[in-house]
């Protein structure tokens, strides 16, 4: 899309909800909005409807968990005195913690057939209840991404008919995809010859980190920040 | 009289008709279905949170397990994510290399589900000829990647070498006479680009024997003509794409309509139908076979004529070549950076989404700056198909969940992930 249409598709969606958003992002050629809770449902409704927007599709909705945002598995600064094997702290540590936001986020990813456009919603989850609207009133898709957000990350969706676990198994306690949930999970199954039935029992399997989590700031994106912002 | 009462069926999660590890209950008034409650997750391997806990370069061959009968097409979704955030341009040569092989994959897809789909409400000999016809097409992808399914050949940056100059050939051996050994041989003098072009000459007359198989077939049109017919509001509503959302008559192709990699430069035709119904989304899955056929030639055409780089010459993100690997220091250290820590993705997120066999495969990558993803979200499309299950199948008749769960086209590795 050449750059002129596309900005004027941002001032348009910038003039038609400019009310309801707390803010805005362009990067990578895609828009980003963010809403409270209170203002989600109005905002999805005008988005679907209104000529212009025509969000007719609801392509994708997830929960992120960002408790651990930009935190690091492994301090290279230190590293020297503690080798270079496998120091690595897989629990997550009192270490300084970037982010200042609400810890989890639900994501929504709209499409306009009509007009051939999308828009990424972000939503953040009101951290004492973890509650927020659903939106199968006005997408019926969102459906099993809300179930799924629900099962995976614990975030409940106010006025879902059905809100079932749907991933996990049968019984499973537990939102497997927030941070703090261990990879390796917490139970594991087996049958039992002697008792003659499946047995749960705690994991037996070490946790360990192959590659440890780091980040480096690379000269060559910081450079692009810099111009960014000026 | 004894009273008459709803019967509630357990449809799989083992039934060679559930396409996987489906378990459906399904609450039966006679042999007509009131209501449709599908359990999925029972393949449910957290391939997300893997992601997360791996760098984004060894993440590749999860992708590839997720649809597993197209592969090729999940990694493109994954690697443009990632090209996205980095900012990384891929060699021309590359991106129809891509094209090409995502064609290629459609068609393994489309014949898988076409064999399938047959198979299930009543046609065994298309199944036979559609397994017949996917065998060079998995000798293309080992050629090119040296395995036959999970290839793991789209990398960030471009593919992981250039197309092969010969293929691989069958040799003579104690279980192989040499007369069936050459046989088996023919077509495969050339190089990779040459035995694709002999398919691509054959196919289109094997398409038209499947099409007399079934198209006009009274038993074939008799379970698929009017059976799960969605419109295209409710389509948008319950989030279809691909063959799903062009058989109820919606022009929308991500190929066409926010052209990736070259799709722009190429000619094809979008095929759509009519009434929505099965046997509308099975004639658009059988003309796509035939555009891709299309797609495939012009891509050949072109990497006939053009050489170059097939991945970008980033070190940073893409490995040096071994032989410069032996004899430079600076290539070596890459090398190993590259392999045991990874490299690390600007902060930011991007959604890539690519026309996938099945409809919109999109990946949502969250970087916080690390060397593996912060939070990756795989958008299946066959996740929100089965979704629409207990809609589409009420007051339908037993018989019909089988032909509506094979027109899904649908694969449990996607679906749960």
């Amino acid at each position: 899309m050449d750059p002129e249409a596309i900005e004027q598709w941002k001032n348009t969606v910038h003039e038609r909800v400019n009310d309801l958003i707390v803010c805005s992002d362009f990067k990578f050629g895609e828009l980003t909005v963010e809403v409270e809770s209170k203002q989600l449902i109005e905002l999805c409704r005008k988005l679907r409807d209104e000529d212009g927007l025509h969000f007719e599709q609801l392509i994708d909705l997830c929960g992120v968990d960002y408790s651990t945002y930009g935190q690091m598995e492994w301090e290279t600064d230190d590293a020297s005195g503690g080798g270079f094997s496998r120091g690595v702290e897989p629990e997550i540590s009192d270490r300084d913690v970037n982010w200042q936001k609400p810890r989890f986020a639900v994501v929504y990813h709209l499409l306009s057939i009509t007009n051939g456009h999308r828009l990424r919603v972000r939503c953040f989850v009101p951290e004492k209840t973890l509650i927020i609207p659903s939106v199968t009133s006005i997408w019926a898709s969102a459906n099993w991404y809300e179930r799924e957000a629900f099962d995976l990350f614990g975030i409940r969706f106010e006025n879902h008919d059905d809100l079932r676990r749907l991933l996990t198994d049968y019984g499973f306690s537990g939102h497997p995809f927030r941070k703090d949930f261990p990879l390796i999970g917490q139970v594991e199954l087996r049958y039992d010859a002697t008792e003659k039935r499946c047995i749960y029992e705690p994991v037996s399997i070490e946790p360990r980190v192959l590659v440890p989590r780091v980040i480096r700031h690379d000269a060559r994106y910081v450079e692009n920040k810099k111009e960014e912002q000026s | 009289m004894s009273e008459i009462r709803n019967y509630t069926m357990n449809f799989g999660p083992v039934h060679p008709a559930a396409h996987g590890v489906l378990r459906l209950v399904l609450e039966l008034d006679g042999e007509v279905v009131q209501r449709a409650d599908p359990h999925i997750g029972l393949l449910h391997r957290a391939t997300e949170k893997l992601a997360e806990s791996k760098p984004y370069n060894q993440s590749i061959g999860y992708m590839d397990r997720l649809d597993y009968v197209s592969m090729m097409c999940n990694e493109h979704s994954y690697v443009l994510a990632i090209e996205k955030l980095l900012g990384i341009t891929v060699p021309k040569r590359a991106k129809y290399i891509r094209v090409l092989f995502s064609e290629v994959t459609r068609i393994l897809n489309h014949l898988l589900w076409l064999g399938a789909h047959g198979l299930d409400i009543g046609a065994m000999t298309v199944f036979l000829y559609c397994f017949r016809d996917r065998e060079p097409l998995m000798d293309a992808y080992e050629a090119v990647s040296g395995a036959r399914m999970h290839a793991t050949y789209f990398r960030p940056g471009g593919v992981y070498r250039d197309l092969p100059e010969s293929m691989p050939k069958y040799e003579s051996s104690q279980w192989r006479t040499q007369k069936s050994a050459d046989e088996l041989n023919q077509g495969r003098d050339g190089s990779l680009l040459d035995f694709l072009w002999e398919f691509t000459e054959s196919f289109p007359s094997h398409i038209d024997d499947y099409e007399t198989l079934l198209t006009d077939n009274r038993i074939w049109k008799q379970r698929t003509v009017g059976i799960g017919v969605v419109s295209p509001e409710r389509a948008f509503q319950l989030g279809f794409s691909g063959p799903m959302l062009r058989g109820s008559g919606v022009i929308w192709d991500l190929r066409k309509n926010q052209p990736y990699e070259v799709y722009s430069e190429l000619d094809f035709d979008i095929p759509i139908g009519k009434n929505g119904d099965c046997y509308d989304r099975y004639l658009v899955r059988v003309e796509e076979m035939r555009q891709s056929t299309r797609i495939i030639r012009q891509c050949i055409q072109w990497l006939r004529e053009n050489s170059g780089p097939v991945i970008a010459k980033d070190f940073k993100v893409a490995p040096p070549s071994r032989k410069e690997m032996k004899d430079d220091m600076e290539a070596l250290i890459h090398h190993f950076k590259l392999f045991t820590e990874g490299f690390c993705v600007p902060e930011g997120e991007a959604y890539a989404a690519v026309e996938h066999p099945k409809g919109e495969f999109g990946i949502y990558l969250i970087s916080d700056g690390a060397n593996k993803p912060y939070r990756v979200k795989i958008r299946a499309p066959g996740f929100a198909h089965l979704a629409s299950m207990d809609e589409l199948i009420r007051g339908h008749m037993l018989a019909d969940v089988v032909a509506m769960i094979g027109t899904m086209d649908i694969v449990f590795g996607e679906i749960d992930r």
